[in-house]
């Protein structure tokens, strides 16, 4: 009997789990995880953290789902991999042998490096456990300052803001996220946030976190301003967990390596998830998605090559759809290039595909509550953004993943044109 | 304030059910589960989005909560095209 085992207790790891179980009836599976919470929706957290859900709220699955997949969950972390001898060490529990290893380690965030940040108050979201004590600590406190960029520093603001703290947000740069949002976006969300009480700090970064007793009291910025507060909240990227797989020889490079099948140099391990850098056939690169639905796939793809099923992992467009600031938004595609000083890896909740730019012409049509920008190649539609009202966002999804051709309007699309209405014309003609 | 029955309610909730349902679409949900929670009769939607399934349940209340609370767009009401009604 093939013994499978995953490392990893989010949404990749459980994904295959329950392929495995599907197309391997009578394996054993078991499940490694160090998270004691087991699996939860990871991107729920910010609306555990904002208080539109309660904390039981983000569990998945019931006790018979767990049942029916009928698989072995050790708890504990991975502390070595020894690929030629199939073996695994973990925490106290000692060593595991295994026939196909999947590595669904996941990311984690990316700690400040300033003078006072081991000081308590200082908190990221990564896990439910982080939610916990960002919540227990807003009870005592009055103001908290936000560092970071992209979807998590918003959400950390939206969610110290709805917990009634005075909230402070630190950018480097003159904007916010400006390696995805253009000019016009990035204001309209930083207006949006100022509208609800945010003080902004632009050009500013954290020097040094001031304490007491042990505890946050105060955050010096480069501008020798210095902001009373007891939360320090960072956000400033994520950074795949390949420890493991480094130390035992796999290959890696911002994440671990793998092929289209989800297999690593070694032929009975694969990685699925944030951990993996997947190659893509068609474009020649190898990317990082820190995006729930690819984590998904991917480790339903990695658990059927594992079976000995050959199936493989096609990148399709990657889309992430969110309330900024309470703008609902959608990124669709390849939207932007550059850089973000805020982040110093790859943000949670986005793509590196997102930044894959080839020849394209931006053009856009706002109002002042509605923002919709197309980035448009020579025959397809490459990205979108669409903020505002979200009629147009299943649509656009559907023809920039269906590379549809667009040149019958390609002509119509010119600057101060109705963007909206011939898209959702064109779109309407192809379903029919 | 509970749910009243109402007859004219009623019938008209059983109309819309004919006409269609609530449908996800996978790629967008991330499991937080907003929609189950806030549906008023507990249909459990957030698992129907885990399956890719449509919300074929003969107690939803077509109130179109799950879809209005949805953070991501995961859910749209889609007519059924076996009983969609021609244009007359």
């Amino acid at each position: 009997m093939t013994r499978y085992v995953i490392l990893g207790t989010g949404v990749a790891g459980v994904a295959a789990a329950s392929t495995l179980r599907t197309v391997e009836p009578s394996s054993e599976i078991v499940l490694v995880g160090e998270d004691i919470h087991g699996f939860y929706s990871r991107p729920g957290l910010a609306y555990y953290l904002n208080d539109e859900i309660p904390e039981k709220q983000l569990t998945i699955f019931t006790k018979d789902d767990w049942k029916k997949l009928r698989v072995k969950y050790v708890g504990g972390l991975a502390t070595r991999l020894d690929p030629g001898g199939h073996q695994l060490e973990i925490g106290t529990n000692g060593h595991m042998t295994y026939d196909r290893l999947l590595l669904a380690t996941g990311s984690n965030a990316v700690p400040l490096n300033i003078p006072g940040a081991g000081l308590q108050g200082v908190v990221k979201l990564d896990d439910l456990d982080d939610a916990r004590r960002i919540l227990s600590f807003t009870r005592r406190a009055r103001t908290a300052v936000v560092v970071g960029g992209g979807i998590i520093a918003v959400e950390l603001v939206e969610g110290l803001l709805a917990r009634g703290l005075k909230v402070h947000y630190l950018l480097r740069g003159d904007r916010y996220w400006p390696n995805v949002l253009d000019e016009k976006e990035s204001h309209l969300l930083e207006h949006r946030l100022a509208e609800d009480g945010v003080s902004l700090h632009f050009q500013t970064e954290a020097a040094e976190i001031l304490g007491k007793h042990g505890k946050v009291a105060a955050i010096r910025t480069t501008k020798e301003e210095t902001i009373r507060c007891e939360i320090v909240a960072v956000g400033i990227g994520v950074r795949p967990r390949m420890e493991l797989a480094k130390k035992a020889g796999l290959l890696t490079d911002r994440g671990i390596l793998t092929d289209e099948n989800l297999q690593t140099n070694d032929e009975d391990i694969f990685a699925a998830g944030d951990v993996s850098q997947v190659y893509d056939p068609v474009s020649g690169q190898s990317l990082i998605d820190t995006l729930w639905y690819p984590a998904r796939e991917k480790g339903r793809i990695a658990a059927l090559n594992m079976s000995g099923r050959m199936s493989n992992y096609k990148r399709k467009v990657a889309v992430n759809i969110l309330r900024l600031a309470g703008v609902m938004t959608t990124i669709i595609g390849a939207v932007a290039s550059g850089v973000d000083d805020d982040l110093v890896s790859v943000a949670r909740g986005s793509s590196e595909s997102w930044q894959q730019l080839p020849n394209t012409i931006a053009l856009e049509s706002s109002t002042e509550i509605n923002h919709l920008r197309l980035m448009i190649g020579e025959h397809t539609l490459v990205g979108a953004m669409v903020m505002g009202e979200q009629k147009l966002s299943l649509p656009i999804q559907d023809i920039i993943a269906s590379k549809a051709d667009i040149t019958p309007v390609r002509h119509l699309l010119q600057p101060g044109a109705p963007l909206g209405q011939i898209m959702m014309d064109f779109w309407s003609d192809l379903k029919n | 304030m509970g749910i009243q029955f109402n007859l004219e309610n009623e019938s008209k909730r059983r109309e819309v059910l004919a006409a269609g349902h609530v449908v996800p679409e996978l790629s967008r949900c991330v499991q937080c589960g907003i929609c189950s929670y806030n549906c008023p009769i507990g249909i459990d939607v957030r698992r129907h989005a885990w399956l890719g399934e449509s919300i074929d349940d003969s107690h939803c209340l077509t109130c179109g909560e799950c879809v209005r609370r949805c953070p991501r767009g995961v859910l749209h009401f889609e007519m059924m095209e076996l009983f969609v009604r021609g244009k007359e």
